[in-house]
């Protein structure tokens, strides 16, 4: 510990300054109270370009990212590099459909996906559905980000696991106080400094490597070394397929998490979701630079600490960098991690109180009601999510996480498609749930992975000779689930339809999905749905 | 879909834009190569960060084309 000493000491002023940021965030753009979900959390609903950008970059890449990703790339080569073709197709994707969100939720007071899905499809059980997927969906990922504070403070010689108690515990204080107002403030400082660290990183390392090329070569040397099937700098036959639909299933997934859609929400109006929408990718290059430090984790011969293969980078910065610069460098990461930890636990908070508490608990609840089921709930969600990392298994958060990304496809019909049509039945589109929910499972439940002796939860993807096809070809499982889903949801709408079952009736009009910022119903209609 | 108010819509010719971006990163066969490197980056690694490229232009022209006031 003692040689890690100005790493430390460097870690702890830049966080300890950013926790002060946090509180102070409460006063930023100061509304008449903070006592509604509009103002503690959305923000007020009116953050510009600027905030959104970092507001949603910083809530989208991710501090366990930053570490899993190369990590990946060092384990097992061009597999990893899905993050990129992943973070070039979702912003053209969600280009049309986010604005329609945004216009829709500013006419009705929308704060969650499944306050949509409740006025749009007239069925509160499916918006309870959705809702519960969001939170348990949500709930490892956060777990996730202390993973990645772990990582950086096991690589300072910090063991044990009060100083992540006490991180979270600083960050659930503030948050508590500010809203989202704290992790868009704190998103700025988090972002210039994983800027400054990774543009330093991909100038310095490789000079000190002797190149990109020799970077790449040895890369291919490790990977042509190792008995391995599925590693190399290129794909190969059998895991093009899974790289592709991991890619595009992620995409499809990424903006459908309630943390996103907290970030898109909150922006004042459509000009800048869509400005940011081709200013966002700047994130989507820096991932790919960061991605590649797992080859030159490999060049430079570094080892991770123990088998946690998260600490891979945290180590590389360690070996190349002084001291002074690495506790930045860790300092960025940690940092990473609260500005997602937050609007995740708010978020996960908003569904709750907004689609279990006021529609099963309390139906007359106040503005002032709701902040405040939101702010106790955003803590116990954090604590939580402590609790999966102090009583769980790491590679258990991981599995969750995996999960996670599976079952949140699964709302896609609902609320992705459901801005765009109102064809499928509400009993068509539980039916489709309950289905994409129980395929997703079975199929992860059968992949293993021989090589770690792992039988069930191995990763995502699903060998289809499984499936009785004669091939060696692999598939993202939750692109199947989701396929299951929607065949079923259609094929239920048409059952339901025949059979004549009733069907929900829809509070929005075709009209709602276009409304901008300055709009007279933006205020005037406010609440219609409820 | 009609929008009773008159002119606004989502709908643009320009839209058709968006799909490029879309489809490129999912073509392994584009960009599943070594050879030509470039900077000492294969191929797989330099075009796959160059459809960033593309993303960004093609969303902004959309962008730009079908904001507000246009």
């Amino acid at each position: 510990m003692r040689e890690h000493l100005t790493e430390i000491i460097v870690f702890t002023v830049l966080f300890l300054v950013v926790s002060g940021m946090g509180f102070v965030a409460s006063r930023w753009r100061r509304p008449k109270d903070l006592a509604s979900l509009d103002e503690w959390g959305l923000g007020g609903r009116s953050f510009g370009s600027w905030v959104t950008w970092f507001l949603v970059g910083g809530d989208l890449y991710t501090a366990y990212t930053f570490v899993a990703v190369p990590a990946l790339l060092w384990g097992a080569g061009a597999m990893g590099f899905f993050a990129v073709p992943y973070t070039v197709v979702i912003y053209p994707m969600v280009f049309l459909v986010l604005i329609r969100l945004w216009s829709v939720s500013h006419i009705h007071g929308f704060v969650t996906p499944a306050d949509f899905v409740r006025a749009r499809f007239g069925s509160p059980t499916l918006a309870l559905l959705i809702a519960i997927t969001g939170i348990v969906a949500t709930m490892p990922y956060i777990a996730l980000q202390l993973v990645g504070i772990e990582a950086v403070l096991k690589s300072m010689g910090v063991t044990g696991h009060l100083p992540i108690i006490i991180a979270f515990a600083i960050l659930a204080a503030y948050t508590y106080q500010s809203g989202l107002r704290a992790p868009a403030l704190i998103a700025f400082v988090k972002d210039t400094l994983i800027y400054i660290v990774i543009l330093a990183a991909v100038i310095v390392i490789p000079a000190k490597l002797g190149g990109w090329d020799v970077i790449f070569n040895k890369a291919q040397e490790k990977f042509a070394a190792s008995p391995a099937p599925g590693d190399g700098i290129l794909l190969n036959a059998n895991n093009q397929l899974q790289y592709v639909t991991l890619a595009f299933g992620s995409a499809l997934a990424l903006f459908l998490y309630p943390h996103s859609i907290t970030g898109v929400l909150a922006s004042k109006n459509r000009d800048v979701i869509k400005r940011n929408m081709s200013a966002l990718p700047a994130y989507s290059l820096l991932l790919g630079l960061i991605s590649l430090l797992g080859f030159m984790a490999i060049a430079a011969g570094t080892t991770p600490i123990g088998k946690d293969n998260n600490t891979i980078v945290p180590r590389l910065f360690d070996q190349m960098f002084p001291d002074w610069f690495t506790g930045v460098a860790y300092a960025a990461v940690g940092i990473g991690a609260l500005v997602p930890a937050a609007i995740m636990s708010i978020a996960a908070a908003n569904l709750f109180t907004r689609n279990i508490y006021k529609e099963y608990v309390k139906p007359d609840a106040s503005d002032a009601d709701e902040a405040r089921v939101s702010k106790i709930t955003s803590l116990l969600v954090k604590v939580g999510a402590v609790a999966c990392i102090l009583f769980l298994d790491t590679g258990f958060s991981i599995d969750l996480q995996l999960i996670g990304g599976v079952i949140i496809l699964q709302t896609l019909p609902a609320v992705a498609l459901g801005l765009y049509t109102r064809w499928f039945h509400r009993a068509g589109l539980i039916t489709g749930w309950v289905a994409g929910m129980g395929a997703g499972m079975l199929l992860l439940y059968n992949i293993g992975n021989p090589a770690t002796g792992k039988l069930h939860f191995a990763g995502s993807a699903f060998p289809l000779d499984k499936l009785g096809l004669d091939t060696k070809m692999t598939v993202y499982a939750g692109v199947l689930a989701l396929a299951v889903n929607l065949a079923v949801a259609a094929l239920g709408t048409v059952v339901a339809r025949a059979a004549g079952l009733a069907d929900g009736g829809d509070a929005t009009h075709p009209d709602h999905y276009l409304a901008d910022e300055g709009d007279p119903r933006i205020k005037d209609l406010d609440l219609t749905a409820h | 879909m009609s929008a009773p108010n008159g002119n606004r819509s989502d709908r643009s010719p320009w839209n058709r834009l968006l799909l490029v971006p879309i489809v490129l990163p999912l073509l392994p066969f584009l960009f599943n190569s070594d050879e030509p490197r470039l900077l000492g980056f294969p191929m797989f690694y330099w075009l796959q960060l160059a459809f960033i490229a593309v993303g960004v232009t093609c969303t902004t022209i959309v962008y730009q084309m079908t904001k507000r006031g246009r």
